[in-house]
């Protein structure tokens, strides 16, 4: 009896460790080449996510349609399998784990925030799975030494960048005055220290150096020292809700200041809800559909809008742009490496330079995209208060001229 | 700063005062529910947020977001009605533990129903309140504040004189006193207890109206208005209301001040450590009367 028992208990192992060791086969299925990537459907990241994955979407039906992937002679075609990871990075690192070791998925795609890139990074870095990630910005992703991520965004710390640089520019190249209040994630906290760097090449001061508490939507007390202390540029990073708060309270308060420059304008559909209160305001963008990028699949970025609105019934957000980018890397880069063998796609991948609609894409050894500046646009609005976002900075790509300083409360 | 700009010290006690009035309006519904049903809600910042979105509706159709502190009590009364007897009825006569799990039940759930319904993107309602100039523009003060704290001060007085005047609202305090009481005296304490949970969430459906209109809301966004008033009522005690509305009022100059004085950074922080201190110091003075009563 007692003997039974314990052969019944050894072939059960057998057979668990069977089942679980026989699923993992290659992923490349007839002309499939399935990408996996744990995506946030719920929880607080959900609208980014669906974002992200309509972007992954078009760019799959895009190549799959204009010809596939050519690998050895042959045509593949894109297919993506998504779980849900709730906007919770445990979550993601266990979908990660499954997506490679249970469904086999050899090349994956990135999730969207910088927090669930950190937790997918590792599992993807442990297995060898090369990642295209397109919605994680953090200096630390890049800072690790992974030799499997690879991001087609510019990292965190460059995004006010570009607004330090104008201002002083403007400024007839001396140092300017600069207050900022940045919220104490990861993300905003690089930003924070892209404009530290920034301040010091520049020989600018740091006046303002607030800390916003993440569960605080109220910045009254920073603009106050604003108002007292009267600085040449004020910088605020604290994902849509700062920037909601900044542009509310900025216009409440009757705050001047010369130059505003923000991050998640975009995302918080920053003139949308606030109208002509948001005018003049200055926001660091990833991507913005009047730059002149080329790519032989959406054409250039007004084309990608116009199809992306087509088919998903609103204006694309950068979110949406840079993830269909990844799609246009990976492809390049299977057809470069002419192999499925992931050391060879990610040898491809570290070689890769190329335009997209997006942007220009080459990448550091630590994995981040050099080649592609951030771009600052301004809200401008007209008379009957109908706002637009224009691209100002850089120069090279600027569809209307930055104004600047902004007017004051009294004047507008 | 505050030496360097002394006028810093006067906006810093109008904004705290107004941010902490309308904190106690949140508060108070606590208190109320606590004192009558020992529950402590968790739940109660969501019930916030789901105000806040009634407004923002409204807002989004062309009404103006200021009826929302109409609109959304009367809804929030009967969201809170419900609740209470789908859930709270259930756990109201069991110990804290168990209300308190499940009101944080009821949080999770209504955070992803929020967030399933309206999207995960903060929003706001704007009232078109101008602003307010004082001492030769050295203090501003928007006036969606003071409207805020101004309606908030309105609805804590109804709510007084109701609960002094009506029969309802004399039930109520009946009930709060000793519930077994109440009910040999003929209270019918099942409607009591329904019609606090209601009058609460009223209360958070206008708090969360007049949020839509000072600053942001967004699905996750409620645990810090649970915390924040938990914090005032644990200052204040129960069934106090002068104290809830000064313990409100004094957090928020005190938590201005902190910004400004520690850094922004700390003001969170500030506060908390505060908390612990008047927890320590009641319970200091709690022993203190004990050993006299020995």
């Amino acid at each position: 009896m007692k003997i039974n028992k314990i052969i019944l208990s050894l072939f059960s192992a057998l057979a668990i460790l069977l089942s679980s060791s026989v699923t993992s086969f290659a992923k490349v299925v007839g002309d499939k080449i399935i990408l996996g990537s744990a995506i946030s459907l719920t929880g607080k990241y959900s609208s980014n996510g669906v974002h992200t994955q309509n972007g992954y979407n078009m760019a799959v039906d895009r190549i799959n349609s204009m010809g596939g992937v050519k690998v050895g002679g042959k045509t593949y075609k894109f297919e993506i399998i998504y779980y849900d990871d709730e906007s919770n990075p445990k979550r993601a690192a266990q979908l990660a784990e499954r997506l490679i070791s249970q469904d086999g998925v050899e090349f994956m795609l990135g999730p969207y925030s910088s927090g669930l890139t950190k937790a997918i990074a590792p599992v993807t870095e442990k297995y060898g799975v090369p990642m295209v990630e397109a919605n994680g910005a953090s200096r630390s992703l890049f800072t690790k030494g992974y030799k499997y991520l690879f991001a087609v965004l510019a990292p965190a710390n460059l995004y006010l960048d570009v607004a330090i640089r104008t201002a002083v520019e403007l400024n007839g190249g001396k140092g300017v005055r600069i207050a900022q209040a940045f919220e104490q994630d990861a993300f905003s906290q690089d930003v924070r220290l892209g404009i530290l760097d920034a301040a010091k090449e520049t020989g600018s001061e740091i006046i303002i150096d607030d800390k916003l508490p993440k569960e605080l939507n109220d910045m009254a007390a920073t603009l106050v020292k604003v108002k007292q202390m009267k600085p040449d540029v004020l910088v605020v990073s604290g994902h849509t809700k700062g920037a909601l708060t900044a542009v509310r309270q900025i216009a409440e308060m009757k705050v001047d200041v010369p130059m505003l420059a923000m991050t998640h304008c975009d995302a918080a559909k920053l003139s949308k809800q606030h109208g002509k209160n948001s005018q003049y305001s200055l926001c660091a963008s990833q991507w913005h559909k009047t730059l002149t990028y080329k790519d032989d699949f959406f054409k250039d970025g007004m084309t990608y809008a116009a199809d992306f609105t087509k088919e998903f019934g609103y204006d694309p957000p950068y979110q949406a742009a840079e993830s269909s980018a990844a799609l246009l890397v990976f492809k390049d880069a299977f057809e470069r490496a002419n192999s499925f063998d992931q050391k060879k796609v990610r040898d491809a991948l570290a070689a890769t330079n190329m335009q997209t609609f997006y942007g220009n894409i080459k990448f550091a050894p630590g994995g981040q995209n050099v080649d592609k500046p951030m771009v600052l646009f301004q809200v401008m609005c007209d008379d009957s208060g109908k706002c637009e976002n224009k691209v100002v900075a850089p120069l090279k790509w600027a569809s209307a001229e930055l104004i600047h300083p902004i007017p004051k409360w009294s004047k507008r | 700063m505050v030496f360097q700009y002394p006028m810093i010290s006067v906006q810093a006690c109008l904004d705290g005062i107004l941010l902490g009035i309308l904190f106690a309006l949140i508060a108070y519904g606590m208190a109320l529910q606590w004192g009558v049903m020992n529950i402590i809600n968790i739940a109660q910042g969501d019930l916030v947020i789901l105000g806040g979105y009634i407004a923002y509706f409204m807002y989004l159709y062309g009404i103006h977001p200021a009826w929302g502190v109409i609109i959304s009590p009367i809804i929030m009364y009967f969201v809170g009605v419900g609740l209470y007897k789908l859930v709270i009825n259930k756990v109201v006569d069991r110990d804290l533990f168990i209300s308190i799990l499940a009101t944080f039940g009821i949080s999770i759930l209504f955070m992803q129903l929020m967030n399933f319904a309206f999207g995960a993107d903060v929003v706001l309602a704007n009232s078109g309140y101008g602003t307010t100039f004082l001492f030769d523009s050295a203090v501003v003060l928007p006036n969606s504040k003071i409207f805020s704290a101004f309606i908030s001060i309105l609805f804590a007085i109804c709510l007084v004189i109701y609960m002094k005047k009506s029969k309802l609202g004399r039930a109520i305090r009946a009930t709060a006193q000793n519930a077994r009481a109440a009910k040999i005296l003929g209270v019918d304490t099942e409607k009591v207890y329904a019609a606090t949970f209601g009058i609460n969430a009223a209360l958070c459906g206008v708090a969360g109206a007049l949020i839509s209109i000072t600053f942001t809301i967004h699905p996750y966004m409620g645990l810090p208005y649970t915390i924040r008033s938990f914090m005032i009522v644990i200052v204040a005690g129960l069934g106090n209301l002068p104290g809830v509305a000064l313990s409100g009022m004094g957090l928020g100059v005190f938590e201005e001040f902190a910004d400004y004085i520690l850094g922004t950074e700390f003001r969170i922080g500030a506060v908390f450590l505060l908390l612990v201190l008047i927890l320590v110091y009641r319970r200091f003075k709690l022993s203190r009367k004990r050993e006299y009563l020995k």
